[in-house]
């Protein structure tokens, strides 16, 4: 029992620790260019397919992941300058709209490279067996993608809270217009923003490809996720987009692990079979409905 | 950010809907000659294509319904594949506990969805901008998943009707008759809405639309009105999934997919959005190119997708009319 | 003293820390022009947001006709008699201005019955046109109902806003700044229509053209950073020595 639990526990931290690093690209593009962008989980995708591909041909699995961050981004940066910039000023309609026909391009040009079939990306050989650690095992590789997940989520609240960068995003994120009378030259920052995001979404593709199936339309629902949990943490607040992440990751693995077991405790077994999955699929929905209820902006609101 | 006065096209017609009737006669013109397809398709022995064109008409329904919340209600609801697939799957799940009447099963799809929809609008309103769109989004995704996870119901792989509705008299598995009917659905939902939008509760939804503070200031409950509105445009997407999965005699869980909220969105985005036929308009646009691209090339959603962004860079006049005010709103609301 | 319509009674409302109303008491008599002045950031249209109920005050209350209406919302309380302009044009601008006050006139539950009704078009409502015909006309706007309110000159949009206010039949009307931008012949314009309102109308007003209230007002409260200084008829508000040190000596010097 502790095991499982513990085990959960773990599964549910690394996960809301990589919806973490899709989550705060988008809240921040969210939250200072109030722009809707659909096609941030494409970025996931390619990520994946990038790192995959690389570390295939290079034998390498952190080449792989190298060359997806820093190709993903290079790929954002040119999404960004060619057609997201023209979008900032229009309505979340056409926002919507664009968005959704870059997915179209995205998803059927990995298509048209990689073929219909999922592309498999393996873990590291020294990572890919069980961990113990005093009677507990847990696998390694999922050890590595909390510590990466740490490392990154410390990395990018210095980056935003210490750094000169930090306080212009974060000036761009309260107040757009306060950023540019600041003398902030938002263009290029939007940019910059974006790449990194792009990079953040390629890690997690990455990093999460071994464990997922690498194929295209992944980017589909985990972006789905990425939005509740902005919305739970607050657009445009990192510490939101951190604190989301965990809420959903934790609920969403636990409640998948847990709740069937919990609910055949006290219900009949077909019924319980049958509820278990079903509200274990919703509960974060539920979360993120409750928390809005409460506080129609989020946990964190960016803006005063 | 908003535009400066100049910047603003003039728009002496005003913002107001007014059905002239130089456009009422033209939609009568296309409805006969729609009526009189099947006639024109069996002769020319195509008839393969009645049930085609029976399915545009049933998403042209679907947008025409969301295009009422979004256009009219001027409320950017992202979940509208809740309402559509909810109807779907009332009409599958009553057919499969052995009803078979659509006098039955689909008054009751407009009814689930309606119910549905006023317990999502009771929570989601409250919220605006992207809030409003992402709990919409939010909520068709748990109804999505509390689908796909019920496997009673089928899970995964949807749930098959084992044949249409019986409709008294008129047999709907043939497909002529079926059209017809869609047709008809599609021509009464259209009046309907355009009674509704020159009545005095459609004045009052495009008022709110434009400037929902100054609403509430000449003493309009405007909650209630927005609720109105997105119920009665969920209904309509009742039915629309009703015909649906007598059309294709399944309710499959990809009627419930959030892209699918968003193929109805950029239908009615395409189409004109706050037109009546704006819904119409962008089904059938959005359908036929999907058709004649994958005649071409098993790569058609590229092609469809970069036609998109060129609509959104290079044809905005079609979409940009109406949402101009929509936008302009969510600015002044920051 | 006649009955007070409006009676406020101790309102305080704050920002994050700042407060923008402490401990306002005040009445509006029915049928007086009651005329609220203060240097800017005094809270008059903070005020205005609570009568109005586009706010909600953190303490105190509220009374209209005797009844409490702290709690209702922005739309109970035009229904029950309270209209407001607002001190930036806040009208429908890509709508006709004769569609515009149609709006306000269909919103009168009490003449007109509700506004859900699905069937009959509007258009075809003549009498509700017809009113607002003739409200556009009282405000001046005639020969201008068919131009888009967005196309109309800034005077000409402050009428329409004073004619949207109108329209709804209220009892109390709460105008912020109705002159604001206005040119000499269009104020004077406004000063007569509010003149001619004269007692079927209480009006609260906020304004800073002191000619204008000095020559409307029955009575004139003065508030200054929050702060009810006092109320009084216009001569006792010139003589107060208060006043003119907190307030009336800054106008002078800064037209």
């Amino acid at each position: 029992m502790t095991q499982l639990f513990l085990e959960q526990a773990l599964n549910g931290l690394q996960f809301g620790l990589m919806l973490f690093l899709l989550a705060a690209g988008l809240t921040l593009v969210f939250g200072i260019m109030d722009m809707i962008n659909l096609a941030h989980g494409s970025l996931y995708m390619v990520g994946a397919y990038l790192a995959a591909t690389v570390a295939a041909v290079s034998g390498s699995f952190i080449v792989g992941v190298l060359a997806a961050v820093i190709g993903t981004a290079i790929i954002g940066a040119l999404l960004e300058v060619t057609v997201l910039r023209r979008l900032y000023v229009r309505d979340h309609l056409s926002q919507v709209l664009a968005t959704f026909a870059l997915i179209m391009i995205a998803n059927e040009s990995v298509r048209l490279i990689w073929g219909d079939q999922a592309v498999m990306l393996n873990p590291p050989d020294a990572l890919s067996g069980p961990l113990e650690i005093a009677g507990f095992s847990y696998p390694a590789f999922r050890l590595l993608i909390i510590g990466v997940g740490v490392a990154v989520a410390l990395l990018l609240y210095l980056v935003v809270t210490r750094t000169k960068v930090g306080m212009w995003v974060r000036a761009g994120a309260s107040n757009r217009e306060m950023a540019e009378a600041m003398g902030i030259n938002v263009k290029q920052l939007f940019t910059l923003v974006f790449a990194a995001g792009a990079g953040l979404c390629a890690l997690a593709g990455a990093m999460l490809g071994p464990l997922l199936a690498v194929q295209v339309g992944m980017g589909e629902s985990i972006l789905i996720l990425a939005f509740v949990v902005i919305v739970i943490g607050g657009i445009g607040s990192i510490r939101g987009a951190l604190v989301g992440s965990l809420l959903v990751g934790i609920v969403d693995t636990m409640g998948r692990a847990l709740l069937p077991w919990v609910l055949r405790e006290f219900l009949p077994g077909p019924v319980a079979a049958n509820l278990g999955p079903a509200l274990a699929a919703i509960s974060i929905y539920l979360l993120m409905a409750a928390i809005l209820f409460w506080r129609p902006a989020g946990l964190f609101p960016a803006r005063g | 950010m908003a535009l400066p006065e100049s910047a603003r096209p003039p728009q002496q017609s005003g913002a107001l809907y007014r059905q002239t009737a130089m456009r009422r006669y033209l939609a009568l013109a296309v409805l006969s000659a729609l009526a009189a397809l099947p006639l024109v398709l069996e002769a020319l022995d195509q008839s393969f294509y009645i049930s085609f064109v029976a399915r545009v008409l049933i998403f042209a329904l679907a947008a025409t319904s969301l295009n009422f919340i979004v256009g009219f209600g001027g409320m950017v609801a992202f979940g509208h594949a809740a309402f559509f697939g909810a109807g779907a799957y009332t009409v599958a799940i009553l057919m499969e506990a052995g009803v078979v009447s659509a006098f039955i099963s689909w008054p009751l799809a407009v009814g689930v969805a309606a119910l549905l929809s006023l317990g999502i609008g009771l929570a989601s309103l409250r919220t605006r901008g992207v809030y409003f769109i992402m709990i919409t989004l939010a909520f068709a995704q748990m109804i999505f998943y509390l689908f796909v996870s019920l496997k009673h119901w089928g899970g995964d792989d949807g749930l098959s009707l084992l044949s249409r509705s019986a409709f008294g008299g008129l047999d709907l598995k043939d497909d002529a008759v079926f059209y017809w009917l869609v047709l008809a659905c599609l021509a009464a939902a259209l009046f309907l809405l355009d009674r509704l939008a020159h009545a005095r509760f459609g004045r009052v939804l495009q008022a709110i639309r434009e400037n929902e503070s100054r609403m509430e200031g000449l003493g309009y409950p405007v909650m209630r009105y927005k609720l109105l509105c997105f119920v009665i445009g969920a209904a309509l997407a009742g039915l629309a999934g009703a015909l649906l999965a007598n059309h294709s005699q399944l309710a499959s869980p990809n009627l419930l997919h959030w892209t699918q909220s968003g193929t109805l969105l950029v239908m009615v985005i395409v189409g004109g959005v706050g037109s009546l036929y704006g819904g119409v308009v962008g089904a059938v646009v959005l359908l036929l190119l999907e058709e004649l691209l994958s005649g071409f090339t098993n790569h058609w959603h590229l092609v469809l997708g970069l036609i998109l962004l060129v609509v959104v860079f290079r044809a905005p006049k079609g979409i940009a009319a109406y949402t101009h005010a929509l936008f302009r709103r969510g600015q002044e609301r920051e | 003293m006649s009955e007070a319509l409006l009676q406020i009674a101790g309102v305080s409302r704050s920002f994050g820390g700042v407060h923008a109303l402490s401990d306002v008491s005040l009445d509006v008599v029915a049928g007086e022009v009651h005329a609220l002045i203060g240097p800017n950031g005094a809270g008059k249209t903070t005020l205005i947001h609570q009568i109005s109920g586009m706010q909600r005050p953190d303490a105190g209350k509220i009374l209209f006709a005797g009844k409490d209406i702290t709690r209702l919302s922005m739309h109970e309380r035009v229904a029950a008699g309270i209209a407001r302009s607002w001190q930036i044009t806040n009208v429908f601008l890509r709508l006709s201005a004769l569609d515009n006050v149609c709006l306000a006139v269909q919103g009168r539950q009490r003449d007109w019955g509700s506004s859900f009704r699905f069937w009959r078009p509007v258009d075809a409502e003549r009498r509700i046109a017809e009113e607002a015909h003739s409200w556009l006309a009282e405000v001046g706007l005639a020969g201008r109902e068919q131009v888009l309110a967005g196309s109309l000159a800034h005077g000409e949009q402050r009428q329409l806003e004073l004619a949207l206010a109108l329209a709804t039949g209220p009892s109390l009307l709460l105008l912020d700044e109705p002159m604001a931008g206005m040119g000499p012949e269009e104020s004077t314009q406004v000063v007569e229509l509010i003149e001619h309102l004269g007692r079927s109308v209480s009006i609260l007003l906020v304004e800073h053209d002191m000619d204008a209230v000095f020559r409307l007002a029955d009575r004139i409260s003065v508030l200054v950073g929050g702060r009810l200084l006092c109320t009084g008829t216009p001569d006792e508000v010139r003589a107060n020595p208060e006043v003119r040190s907190a307030y009336l000596g800054e106008v002078t010097n800064t037209p």
